[in-house]
């Protein structure tokens, strides 16, 4: 990648017993959305924030902006911006006393009614920070983050416990930054954000990075694992389906088969041959594309938020 | 030097919207206040100037209080790491902390100097820069104990503990409420060891004995080196994170703030000019007390 603006390679993280983050590497490109996809406990919060410069690591080397959070940890946060999880203000701030005391610590500051603007802050200008909804609270967070015009903004989990509503308005605001070109890196753990709103994903599972691409790419690499669910107008034994060309398995779901085909289209037609040669037919047929979701089962073995 | 400014003058507003700090940083000094001068002292001026100086100091050394749970409290509900993204520094953070309190005890010193004139009539307030520079030094020094006592707390359960077991002391021990002169000859050798006892001892000698700054180097000059040294403790103890544990040795490093007083009441038990000073006031405010009854006798 050609100067990249963020570089981990081999980056890790132990807190007492438990190993956090075991050798990740990656790298960010200029205006890329780049999103740490995961279950909860997967390493990408501590990554996000060894990033951020809030955790030292143990191990590995990083530059964010051409700084490395361990030695110029100041330079470092001129330079960047972020929502955290697990953060508050005093009840008692009013958003634009929070928004202008932020600014006041940058050397780059935005214009702070632009922001109350943008964020659709306005009317809550005066309002104490106790005052404010979920939506509201986060929002006035990605407005913070922006302060500093930042060259990086960090988002950890950004729509994490908001309401559906609320958190498309959110990935509005997200889409929004996107279009300005604005170096994003995001972690969730919701595959309908990683795919609405990352231009690369990287999968992280136990600490490591399983993969990484763009979501359709990933969804590519899982191509050759087409689910296919067919009712059937009369039993067939699941081990004559599994033998058919092109499918690698089967089972009996719900009264229906749920074939998994590395070539979809000759276990189709090996389908229909073998029911017509068995005077069997087809009730209905359904192709389900693999989804990242599916990816993600597929590579660690486990659903994302078990 | 920026990010110090705009951080202590948000400090300020949010303290004053805070209702439990007007209730313990206003409301109960001043009710303490009107007790001592109005309820202790009868309204005698000269009674009254004698409880003033131990009036301030427990205005000035309650800053520790309010200090340390509000810096608890902000780690606890991750207000701190939000500061901990930008360019802020502990010292900011912190520094911050002590010139808002420094500002918020100002006026209600001020008040009770002038309600002391106004009311209760005391025409000398004795030596008012000795007074300006303990309140000062006091508010700083106080301030940086309850930076120390966030820096080795988690909860503020925790902490509320912790303030309990130096604030009574601090209180019953230094003259700050029962006069070190009424205090028996061993007590008085055990209030030597705390700093509140050479915060009380100042302010009553500049108050009511009119004494210069100069003319209490150890009550001035141990308060400073104490405010120093527990600033700095705290700075190097400070955490952003509420799950970053303590490090085994701080709660060490904590304690040994205390060994300038060590030192000091050590000093001190053999030079014995504090205990005397404070035994003088009593005895003198004793007498002029004794004296008014023969006067309101007169027909």
């Amino acid at each position: 990648m050609p100067n990249p603006v963020l570089h981990v390679e081999n980056l890790t993280k132990r807190y007492g017993e438990v190993q956090a983050v075991r050798g990740i590497s990656f790298e960010v490109a200029e205006g890329e959305v780049f999103g740490l996809l995961g279950p909860n406990g997967a390493g990408k919060t501590s990554t996000i924030e060894i990033l951020e410069g809030l955790r030292p690591p143990d191990g590995g080397r990083i530059s964010v902006c051409g700084f490395d959070p361990r030695t110029h940890g100041e330079e470092l946060k001129h330079e960047i911006g972020a929502a955290l999880q697990a953060t508050s203000l005093p009840d008692k701030i009013r958003v634009s006393e929070a928004i202008r005391l932020f600014a006041s610590f940058y050397k780059r500051r935005r214009n702070v009614d632009d922001l109350l603007e943008r964020f659709g802050l306005q009317e809550k200008r005066n309002a104490f920070y106790s005052q404010l909804s979920g939506g509201q609270k986060q929002r006035l967070a990605l407005a913070m983050a922006l302060v500093n015009d930042p060259r990086v903004l960090f988002l950890d989990e950004p729509t994490a416990g908001l309401d559906p509503q609320v958190r498309r308005e959110i990935y509005d605001v997200i889409d929004e930054l996107k279009r300005e070109k604005k170096t994003i890196v995001l972690t969730t753990h919701y595959i309908e954000e990683a795919e609405k709103l990352c231009d690369r994903v990287a999968i992280v599972d136990h600490g490591k990075l399983i993969t990484e691409g763009t979501p359709r790419q990933l969804k590519q690499s899982s191509a050759d694992k087409t689910r296919i669910e067919v009712r059937l107008a009369k039993a067939e034994s699941e081990t004559e389906l599994r033998i058919l060309e092109g499918v690698s398995d089967c089972r009996a779901i719900n009264g229906g088969y749920v074939l998994h085909c590395h070539r979809a289209p000759q276990a189709i037609v090996s389908l229909v041959k073998h029911l017509e040669a068995q005077g069997n037919e087809l009730v209905s047929l359904e192709i389900a594309t693999p989804s990242l979701e599916d990816v993600f089962i597929e590579l660690t073995g486990r659903r994302l938020r078990d | 030097m920026s990010h110090l400014a705009t951080l202590t003058r948000t400090r300020v507003r949010l303290a004053l919207r805070n209702k439990m700090f007007f209730f313990f940083s206003v409301i109960m000094p001043l009710g303490f206040y009107f007790l001592y001068c109005g309820v202790f002292a009868k309204g005698d001026p000269q009674t009254v100037k004698f409880y003033l100086g131990p009036v301030l100091g427990l205005n000035v050394m309650g800053s520790f209080w309010g200090l340390s749970a509000t810096l608890v409290m902000f780690r606890e509900q991750g207000i701190l790491r939000r500061f901990h993204v930008t360019p802020v520094t502990a010292a900011d953070m912190l520094g911050s902390s002590v010139l808002a309190n420094f500002s918020l005890t100002l006026p209600v010193v001020l008040v009770e100097l002038i309600g002391a004139r106004m009311l209760f009539h005391v025409h000398d307030l004795g030596n008012l820069l000795t007074t300006a520079i303990l309140v000062g030094v006091g508010t700083v020094s106080f301030g940086s104990l309850g930076l120390v006592v966030a820096s080795v707390t988690n909860t503020m359960q925790e902490t509320q503990v912790i303030n309990q077991l130096l604030w009574l002391p601090m209180i019953f021990l230094s003259g700050a409420t029962i006069p070190v002169g009424y205090l028996s000859p061993y007590v008085q050798r055990v209030a030597l060891f705390l700093p509140a006892t050479y915060m009380v001892s100042g302010l009553q000698n500049g108050i009511y004995s009119n004494a210069s700054i100069r003319s209490l180097p150890v009550q001035l000059y141990s308060l400073v080196a104490w405010g120093i040294l527990s600033f700095i403790v705290a700075v190097q103890l400070f955490r952003w994170e509420p799950e970053t544990k303590i490090p085994r040795n701080a709660k060490l490093i904590a304690a040994a703030t205390i060994i300038p007083f060590v030192l000091l009441g050590i000093y001190e038990q053999g030079n014995g000019q504090i205990l005397q000073d404070a035994r003088a006031a009593f005895e003198s405010v004793n007498s002029s007390d004794r004296h008014k009854p023969a006067e309101d006798a007169k027909p």
